[in-house]
């Protein structure tokens, strides 16, 4: 299959078109200039952006059915509150190890993972909490897991980082930065190679991008044309190094370029520019396998797991950056749409609260695994 | 059976295998156009087409990591690394990913691959190029690894490797893949993984040898037999992972002897666990300290005359032989 592909005359370019209006251009990528680039993510100019496009996005939101909205809205809650609890209960010794919070980039999982059709697939990182609960596991069975215990979702065998659901097409949350990049690629060959229109969506942070999985990666799938969305949640912090200190340009959807490849700024704090940009790579893929870079700049509001002190960044810095909530933007839309009001919002939040303190109650009370799943699932 | 090469065992294994299940396709640097570095996929590009054998770039970690994600997605791919001295560049992806899929995601993702190609010293091409890795990966749990040594071998486990759900590491030998041997015809001829096999059977001493060394391990047999009078048993555990431990230790039993010779370094080596295994198993049999024959501790050299100092050789079979059978 790949070498036909090969063979095909590519037809993919850059589409700055398909910037969806997102963000500022992307600034030249000067190196002599490299210390005084700005922030890879400036607020004001990111909410002029958003401004800008607030009557086109409000007339999606129109188009889209109430029931999904809703849904949209409520992933969007339900990942922030169960990872506050997360926080909260990691702080009480009741999860061990690793525990890396999602809270702040929810958009991306939700405005991503719902726009997919039976059949697809996801992969992503060790902050891997939102995207199953959005695939389908359920926050019982998630933080059953974090717990470790015999009714999480991989019985206690892999924690944190490493949530699975075959039947769900959720191919884990992995810990070695970048590696479910390269196994993101072999799901979306494997789709192809069944002859399907399936397509993949591989997450990963903005520091993976730094390694060499990634341009492996990006270059074998631009080659064989295969159906695989690389989705870089740019939260402009690898652990405790900032994207400025650690790479030498500043717009990894540039990198696209280098391969041929369709890439595309998102505004990580806008749910319906995410679902957009993705709902564009995705026809892409479904169409001839064609992948896609989209580089989605939001902000990680936590440290980079429960062990950061977060030394490296100002409250003020933080603050900055909140002001552009993610649920409070598509709130407004949503509100400015009169598709939901301040009343619904509330009802959202008290389900969402019941939600987790019953996935809480199911985990302090689950036992924990039988020693003798230890030599469990080690060969198949 | 029809009398062949190593390289062609392997070949028609793969041959049966891609005609067997069409979820299995070949992926690795020059297996396609090129018919292989060591033409172990002579013929099947033509045969099969760009779908079923697949030319990748130099991209070790990343053909390895397509690997992986295919095969948990249902495929089940055989990657052939040109040499085991690459895989270093994809062992993130074969002990951190492929090794632990099934385990940490509770049972639902199995990996169904096979990692191929050869492993050890070829002819003078020296430290980055010789290296026996069998050892470094049997010490996975997650992983199976295997080294054939003779043509059915190598086309009955090839096929085993192929049909298991799990990851298997199939470890050849270069220098290997002209000897000929028997091999049975028919199609579905496999050899359990983790089955060792008795290559000749004796009474006074046994050498548990693996892949380069078994031909040395007989050859001294033959030797010892006819200058000494001893009668020596070969053991080859064939599987290094999981290790018929059981077939070595009968062995010892009947003999109460043990050389070990094997084509990597001494230190931590397969050797120094089935030493240990032994011991453990047959202590109280044991009528001489176990010997073991291993390449030397030097990254290996290029002139010909010190890469032979430093591989193990018949010579140092006989004499470690005769050690332990106090000659």
């Amino acid at each position: 299959m790949p070498k036909t592909a090969t063979r095909q005359k590519t037809e993919t370019k850059p589409t700055k078109a398909a910037t969806n209006g997102n963000n500022k251009p992307a600034p030249k990528d000067a190196p002599e200039n490299q210390t005084d680039e700005p922030d890879v993510y400036d607020v004001k100019e990111a909410q002029a952006e958003f401004n800008k496009r607030r009557k086109s996005q409000i007339a999606s939101i129109k188009k889209l059915d109430k029931e999904f909205l809703g849904e949209m809205l409520y992933q969007m809650i339900l990942g922030r509150l169960f990872e506050r609890k997360c926080a909260e209960v990691y702080r009480m010794g009741k999860i061990g190890g690793f525990c890396h919070l999602y809270i702040g980039q929810e958009a991306i999982a939700v405005g991503s993972m719902m726009a997919l059709k039976e059949g697809d697939y996801a992969i992503t990182s060790y902050r891997d909490h939102v995207q199953a609960m959005i695939a389908g596991i359920t926050p019982e069975a998630v933080l059953a897991e974090l717990y470790g215990k015999a009714t999480g979702n991989v019985g206690g065998k892999g924690g944190s980082m490493h949530m699975f659901s075959k039947e769900k097409g959720f191919f884990g949350g992995h810990g070695i930065v970048g590696g479910q990049i390269g196994v993101g690629t072999g799901m979306a060959y494997a789709q192809k190679y069944k002859g399907t229109d399936n397509v993949t969506l591989c997450f990963f942070g903005e520091a993976a991008v730094n390694q060499g999985i990634f341009h492996e990666s990006l270059n074998m799938a631009q080659l064989w044309k295969l159906p695989c969305i690389y989705i870089c949640e740019n939260n402009q912090y690898g652990m405790g190094t900032s994207q400025k200190r650690a790479m030498s340009i500043s717009n990894i959807a540039k990198k696209a370029e280098g391969y041929a490849m369709a890439g595309e700024f998102v505004d990580g704090m806008d749910v319906m520019a995410v679902r957009e940009a993705t709902l564009r790579a995705i026809e892409r893929a479904r169409k001839d396998g064609s992948p896609t870079l989209l580089e989605v700049r939001a902000y990680r509001y936590m440290g980079h797991s429960m062990s950061d002190p977060g030394k490296y960044r100002t409250t003020e810095e933080i603050k900055k950056y909140q002001e552009r909530d993610p649920i409070i933007l598509f709130q407004d839309s949503l509100k400015e749409a009169k598709v939901f009001t301040d009343k619904d919002f509330e009802d959202f939040v008290a389900k969402a609260t019941e939600q987790v303190d019953a996935a809480v109650k199911f985990a302090d009370e689950s036992p924990f695994p039988d020693e003798s799943e230890l030599f469990t699932d080690v060969f198949a | 059976m029809a009398e062949m090469t190593i390289r062609d065992a392997l070949n028609q294994a793969l041959r049966e295998e891609l005609l067997r299940d069409e979820n299995v396709f070949i992926m690795g640097e020059e297996v396609a156009e090129y018919d292989g570095a060591y033409k172990v996929t002579r013929g099947l590009w033509t045969e099969f087409g760009d779908k079923r054998v697949v030319d990748t770039p130099i991209t070790e970690l990343g053909f390895a990591a397509v690997g992986v994600g295919a095969a948990m997605a249902g495929l089940r791919p055989v990657v052939e690394f040109m040499t085991w001295n690459f895989s270093i560049l994809a062992a993130d992806q074969i002990i951190n990913h492929a090794a632990k899929m099934f385990y940490m995601s509770g049972g639902q993702f199995n990996v169904p691959i096979v990692f191929r190609g050869p492993n050890g010293s070829a002819y003078q091409v020296s430290s980055q190029h010789s290296q026996a890795f069998e050892a470094f990966y049997a010490n996975f749990p997650g992983l199976k690894v295997v080294m054939p040594s003779t043509a059915a071998d190598a086309k009955g486990l090839l096929k085993s490797a192929i049909r298991d759900n799990n990851p298997v590491m199939f470890l050849e030998q270069e220098t290997m893949y002209g000897l000929k041997g028997e091999v049975p015809e028919d199609a579905d001829f496999t050899i359990p993984l983790g089955l060792a096999d008795v290559k000749r059977e004796g009474t006074d001493c046994t050498i548990v040898a693996r892949s380069f060394t078994v031909p040395q391990a007989l050859k001294a047999a033959e030797i010892m037999q006819a200058e000494f009078d001893v009668s020596v048993e070969v053991v080859d555990p064939r599987t290094i992972k999981p290790l018929d431990i059981e077939t070595i230790v009968a062995s010892v039993k009947k003999t109460n002897r043990l050389v070990i010779a094997e084509e990597s370094h001494a230190f931590a080596s397969v050797g120094a666990e089935i030493s240990h295994q032994v011991m453990e198993n047959a202590f109280d049999y044991l009528d001489a300290p176990i010997r073991r024959i291993s390449t030397v501790e030097a990254p290996m050299p290029y002139a010909r005359n010190l890469e032979v100092a430093a591989l193990p050789s018949v010579e140092k079979i006989v004499a470690a032989v005769k050690e332990v059978c106090y000659l």
